[in-house]
Parts: structure tokens; C-alpha cells; sequence
């Protein structure tokens, strides 16, 4: 299991950047935290979930 | 009757407390954008007497920007970055304040906060304020970084709130509602959402690491 943004949820083995954009993300407005460690951005493809990962994606709107 | 440096920091000791007023006088806080949040914001730095503001953006004061921004109508025109400091050391005239003039790139990041005790993202566009986040908590890993997500329309202001994400990145506002879909930028709410962030970058310097 991984935790995604406090929402327990199983492993599916895919990486970050295919979860993101199968979940209607768009990557130049988010920024993911994984274990309290940003995941830069570069990254995101290459980085696949293991089991017990907590992930935040912080999506960011308009406005200030 | 114009007060002393000495004369200004004692009243600030009497309503904040001497060591917390240290704390707040010996900090550099840098804000990111001079609109809506960050205007606001660095007014709230400067009253509480933080020893110096290194303030961002590129931008002329509009007349859009007069419903919610730190500006005055004689202030249209010019830079934010000079408008601002005007104000500020009509404030506070001993708060050092160091503006710059720059549409941030995610290069220009590394090197810019060194020094910074506590970063602000108050940028307007989604896909600025996800580029700051990203190149500070790269680059500055172990500072605090405070940014504003979410604080369009006029729902209610309890919805706005400040939450810890990770070590050092605190989020304020709720999270969701978005120019985009048309929502009006208003003062109250904006200003709402700066407090909230002025309020954690203050409680940050005085040394508390909870939202």
C-alpha cells in the first residue's frame, strides 16, 4: 500500500509520472513530496512508489 | 515627533515581548510576488518589526490591483518593487527593506535565499507558484517556505487555513478555489489568506514549527 495525499492505496507498480497523468494531474502545477523529500521534477518518470511510501501532491491554483 | 530606532524597537519590545521582538528583528524573510498575498504580507512583517524584507516581483502597479493590493492611486505606474518600500518605511522606517526586480526563473533560484530565514510564495499563477516551491524545497531544503494555495471568491473565510507538508513547506488558504474558474480576487479573502501566511512565517521566527 501507499499513502497518496492521506488516502490509503494499493501498489500498482506504475511510476509517479504515469500515476500523476492518470489521475488528472498536470505536472507543471504540482509539486510531489515523497517521504517529507521533494521529488524533482526530472525525476518523475523514473520514480516508481514501493510500498509504505507516503506521497503528498500539493496542487497548486490561481490566485494572490 | 519622529521616533528614534531605539524609541520604535521599545514599543515593539512592549507589545511582543523582548525576546520574541529579537527574534523578529534579527530575521530576513524574502516575499515572492508583490500582489494580493505578498503586499499584504510584507505589510504585516514590517509592523511586527522584522529586521529586513527582501521583496520580488516585476511587475507596475494597475488599477486592477487597487481592490486588494498595498498600493495607493499615486502609486499607478510604478514598480511594485518601488511602490512598496515607500509604504513600508511609512511603516516601519527601520525595517530594511531590499527590493529586487525580477520575473523568478527556476535558475535564478539557487543563490537567490541565502541567508533567508523563511521563504513566501504570494504568486498569482499556478504554474509560478509550483516552480518556486519546487526550486526552494530543492535547493533550500532546510528552509522554511510559506505559500498561498487557494483563496479566490467569496466563500467562507473558515475555509482558509494553514497546514504543514513535509518538513519545511506550510500550505495556507483552501487549497482549491481558483481565478481561473472566475472566481474574483477580494480584499477580505486575500487578505485573510496573507495573514495566514504572515502569521506562520512570524511563528516560524519566534521558533514554533507547527501550522
Amino acid at each position: 500500500m501507499v499513502t497518496i495525499n492521506g488516502e490509503k492505496l494499493p501498489l500498482d507498480g506504475a511510476n509517479l509520472l504515469d500515476w500523476l497523468t492518470a489521475h488528472g494531474y498536470d505536472p507543471r502545477r504540482i509539486a510531489v513530496e515523497r517521504n517529507e523529500e521533494i521529488v524533482p521534477k526530472a525525476e518523475y518518470g523514473e520514480t516508481v512508489l514501493k510500498d509504505g511510501d507516503v506521497v503528498e501532491i500539493v496542487n497548486f491554483v490561481g490566485g494572490g | 515627533m519622529y521616533p528614534t530606532r531605539e524609541e520604535f524597537y521599545a514599543a515593539l519590545v512592549e507589545r511582543h515581548g523582548a525576546e520574541r521582538q529579537a527574534k523578529f528583528q534579527a530575521a530576513k524573510v524574502a516575499i515572492c510576488g508583490l500582489g494580493g498575498l505578498g503586499s499584504n504580507i510584507a505589510v504585516m512583517l514590517a509592523r511586527a518589526g522584522v529586521g529586513e524584507l527582501f521583496l520580488l516581483d516585476f511587475d507596475q502597479v494597475d488599477m486592477s490591483n487597487l481592490n486588494r493590493q498595498q498600493y495607493f492611486v499615486e502609486q499607478l505606474g510604478m514598480l511594485k518593487t518601488e511602490a512598496l518600500p515607500e509604504t513600508l518605511a511609512r511603516i516601519n522606517p527601520y525595517c530594511k527593506v531590499s527590493p529586487r526586480t525580477l520575473k523568478i526563473t527556476e535558475g535564478d533560484i539557487p543563490g537567490l535565499f541565502d541567508g533567508v530565514d523563511v521563504v513566501c510564495e504570494a504568486f498569482d499563477k499556478p504554474e509560478a507558484k509550483a516552480m518556486l516551491v519546487q526550486g526552494v524545497l530543492e535547493n533550500y531544503p532546510n528552509t522554511p517556505l510559506v505559500s498561498g494555495v487557494g483563496m479566490a471568491g467569496l466563500d467562507s473565510a473558515n475555509l482558509i487555513r494553514t497546514r504543514r507538508v513535509g518538513r519545511t513547506l506550510y500550505l495556507c488558504g483552501d487549497g482549491v478555489s481558483e481565478v481561473a474558474d472566475g472566481l474574483p480576487l477580494i480584499s477580505s479573502r486575500v487578505a485573510v489568506c496573507a495573514a495566514h501566511e504572515a502569521n506562520m512565517v512570524l511563528r516560524l521566527l519566534a521558533g514554533e514549527r507547527e501550522a
